[in-house]
């Protein structure tokens, strides 16, 4: 097993920290993991993005030209990553402030209401795991049992009390993506 | 503290490293891209644990010459920063070159010349590799290419600079600093008695105590002498070079093409290794891992049987020097490599590879 | 009365302490360093502290301060002795760590080591050699050299408008929170080397106690450099020198108490 990832949108968003649960997730389940934020090039553009690879054996470049899923999370980051998602790969989009949606026909494209759904929920901050759900609804790589350990390896123990938040964000997420 | 698996940075997991090796000081000044070393040890408060000392120095200039200080006490002592504190440093290790003291010294490099950009470079090559500083002196030269070796690296570089009492660095860059992957640091050691010190380091400063006094200085000025000194110091690399080279071979064997790469850059090119065995191409790859002492014997038989070699570093052409070297140029080398804080994909360096070689991909 | 009925034991009423060696100092007759290196080698014999005593010596004169008082010493690079210094004492804190340092070691290449010393408060003491003058490069100029006076690199006497001002040094560590002691002292009159003594002791005392920096400024002559007999060396800084380094504690804290 190996899924090549990466996550892009504006800095604020979670990007970084929706990554690095990711990254947690793989390691509660003995995957290798790596989590390499944008650095050098590809920090350009005002974007934020962080590309995490899970697998079952050693993983060679932290940084990659094309992905299996492309995570995005406003217009910029899909114009730069539509083109970068590998023949058969997923892309995921949240819709919100989406003029041009992506067009390809050769790729799996599935979007999720998360900007909507995080209002509804009086959470902002429930953004990215709603994501992550959807994410994890069309690409199982590690169980929702794991990211929830993961998340309590990577939160510190007083922040403990937003996991239950946490989960429901993530079945939030799940229920909303829609095959596109 | 027993071993642990975790998910780390590689800068954090440096700095555990270091804690757990029983090291005894670290000296430094924040410099970006390295600054979460010295961050995650005022975190860890390893004072109250294991009595380390860590210090927040007024200069990279002071911190050096406090890791000065500690090595002529026979301490485990560090320092870490980036390319322009090292260039900064260079009077201290030349120093300690000179007085035959060991020290950790570690430079996440960024790329140069002058202030230059916090992005990733290998620019550094040459300062780590052959010198540096003023004089005739070596480093030995460790790269890490995984969050793993950044741990590892720590007691290996502190080992062999107790074994050699001679200078180690860990030569590594941003995206390996920044990079974080899962990591087995290892269990806590007890840092060394003062008893213990006195008895592997008995040329320390620690008090003139039933001993005759000890005087650590790099001046000579009687010129027999000084010429004395530096063939003791040039057997001491000589030993190193027969001893301690260390190379990584990945798919070499039937390798029509080699791909030479250190640290970060080895990563990516692994990479492009899988990507062009995938085409048909027979690429190997050689990764130093010690890049002083060049694995010079290694690379010269790997590439017995090769139609070329393309050397990846982020920089305009250093480390090619030593590869040309190790094969005589008895096989064509090219160099490929992205500056000012670039980092190639893996595809591009495939390019790279099949336009310097006219190579056509089945 | 025969010499050598004077000349036994128990007629003894000085002798050169025991760690100071039998080696020729390289130093120029007259130079105040002499005095300065017998102060402290006959401080750490009295205070037992020979076996755990550490001496970081300068670049200048002082250089090889280490070949003369047989305590255990590392040799600093120009200026960075108080860095080294730091980090010897917080990792043998158990130890007497000091400096041996001339002005423009202490007060031109390494004044921000020293002063940064002196304000994280390291438990060191330092000696502040204060001639005026670079002694072993030959006399030029140091950071401390009075206007008007002639060096070999203001030949026509420190002028302000070229050179800047004389840089008194040691008042400035004395505002500072983390210095314990800062005195001025001088060797040049028997009484002066007693008082001396005493401040080096204290530094060095301080050192020991873990009570912050210790910096003693020794104000010397440098008969060579300022090319005078040793006698008129020390008339001349008596005159001239006192003036814009006058002679006493800066700051004393155990004495405010």
């Amino acid at each position: 097993m190996k899924e090549e990832i990466i996550i892009a949108g504006f800095g604020g968003q979670g990007v970084l920290s929706m990554g690095k649960i990711l990254a947690y997730s793989g390691l509660m389940e003995d995957k290798e993991v790596t989590w390499m934020p944008s650095y050098g090039p590809e920090q350009r553009g005002g974007t934020a993005n962080v590309t995490v690879i899970l697998s079952d054996e050693r993983i060679s470049s932290p940084i990659l030209n094309s992905y299996d899923s492309v995570i995005v999370l406003n217009q910029q980051s899909l114009d730069r990553f539509e083109s970068k998602v590998k023949p058969g790969g997923v892309l995921i989009y949240d819709s919100y402030g989406i003029h041009t949606p992506p067009t390809r026909t050769d790729i799996k494209i599935y979007k999720v209401d998360a900007t909507e759904a995080s209002f509804e929920m009086k959470n902002a901050k429930s953004f990215n795991m709603i994501v992550l759900g959807a994410y994890l609804k069309v690409r199982p790589v590690v169980t929702i049992e794991n990211v929830l350990k993961g998340l309590k390896k990577s939160l510190p123990e007083r922040h403990w009390n937003l996991i239950p938040m946490n989960e429901e964000a993530l079945k939030k997420g799940m229920s909303l993506v829609v095959d596109v | 503290m027993k071993e642990e698996v975790k998910l780390m940075k590689g800068n954090e997991a440096l700095a555990m490293a270091a804690i757990r090796y029983g090291a005894d000081g670290y000296f430094g000044y924040p410099i970006t891209p390295q600054s979460e070393v010295l961050e995650k040890l005022e975190a860890e408060m390893p004072w109250d644990t294991t009595g380390m000392v860590v210090l927040q120095a007024e200069s990279e200039v002071a911190a050096i010459n406090m890791v000065y200080g500690g090595a002529c006490c026979g301490k485990a002592v560090m320092t870490s920063t980036s390319s322009p504190g090292f260039s900064l440093m260079q009077e201290g290790v030349s120093f300690m070159a000179a007085s035959e003291v060991p020290a950790l010294l570690v430079n996440v490099m960024r790329g140069g010349p002058g202030l230059g950009t916090i992005h990733p470079s290998q620019a550094d090559y040459f300062q780590a590799t052959k010198g540096g500083g003023h004089g005739d002196y070596h480093m030995i030269v460790l790269a890490p290419s995984s969050v793993q070796e950044m741990t590892d690296f720590v007691a290996l570089g502190w080992d062999l600079a107790f074994k050699y009492r001679c200078l180690s660095m860990i030569l590594t860059d941003g995206l390996i600093g920044q990079l974080m992957e899962k990591v087995v640091l290892p269990e806590q050691r007890p840092r060394r008695t003062e008893e213990q010190i006195r008895q592997q380091c008995p040329w320390a400063v620690t008090g003139a105590k039933g001993r005759k006094n000890n005087i650590i200085t790099s001046l000579e000025l009687d010129d027999d002498k000084m010429e004395a000194n530096n063939n003791r110091f040039q057997a001491t690399y000589r030993e190193i070079e027969k001893n301690e080279k260390r190379c990584e071979l990945v798919n070499c064997d039937d390798a029509d093409y080699l791909i030479v790469a250190f640290g970060s850059q080895a990563r990516i090119t692994m990479k492009t290794m899988e990507l062009a065995r995938e085409q048909g191409i027979k690429v190997g790859l050689v990764r130093p891992i010690t890049l002083w002492p060049f694995p010079d014997e290694h690379l010269r038989q790997a590439a017995k049987n090769v139609k070329g070699i393309l050397v990846e570093e982020l920089d305009a052409g250093q480390m090619i020097e030593d590869v040309k070297l190790a094969v005589d140029c008895k096989v064509p080398v090219e160099h490929y490599g992205r500056l000012g804080g670039n980092v190639p994909t893996p595809d591009e360096v495939l390019d790279a590879l099949k336009q310097k070689f006219n190579i056509v991909s089945k | 009365m025969e010499i050598n009925d004077i000349i036994k034991p128990e007629n003894l009423v000085y002798k050169k302490p025991k760690l100071l060696n039998e080696r020729n100092m390289h130093y120029c007759p007259g130079c105040s360093h002499g005095v300065v290196h017998k102060l402290v080698a006959q401080v750490i014999e009295e205070m037992g502290a020979e076996e755990y005593a550490i001496g970081v010596s300068p670049v200048g004169c002082a250089v090889f301060a280490y070949n003369y008082i047989d305590i255990d010493w590392v040799e600093a690079a120009h200026g960075r002795a108080t860095a080294m210094a730091t980090a010897i004492k917080r990792l043998q804190p158990g130890k007497l760590v000091f400096t041996y340092q001339g002005d423009g070691d202490f007060a031109a290449i390494g004044t921000c080591e020293s002063i940064h010393a002196c304000n994280r408060g390291e438990s060191i003491a330092i000696i502040f050699i204060n001639n005026a003058i670079y002694g072993m490069t030959g006399g030029q100029m140091a950071p401390t050299t009075l206007l008007g006076q002639k060096t070999s690199t203001c030949p026509y006497g420190r002028r302000a408008d070229l050179n800047g001002y004389p840089l008194a040094i040691t008042p400035l560590l004395a505002q500072l929170d983390g210095t314990r002691y800062v005195t001025r002292q001088a060797v040049h009159t028997a009484a002066a080397v007693r008082k001396a003594k005493a401040a080096i002791r204290k530094a060095f005392e301080n050192s020991m106690e873990g009570k912050g920096t210790s910096v003693v400024e020794i104000v010397s002559t440098c008969n060579t450099g300022w090319k005078m007999s040793p006698e008129k060396a020390n008339d001349w800084m008596v005159e001239n020198m006192f003036k814009k380094y006058p002679l006493g504690d800066l700051k004393n804290v155990d004495a405010e108490k």
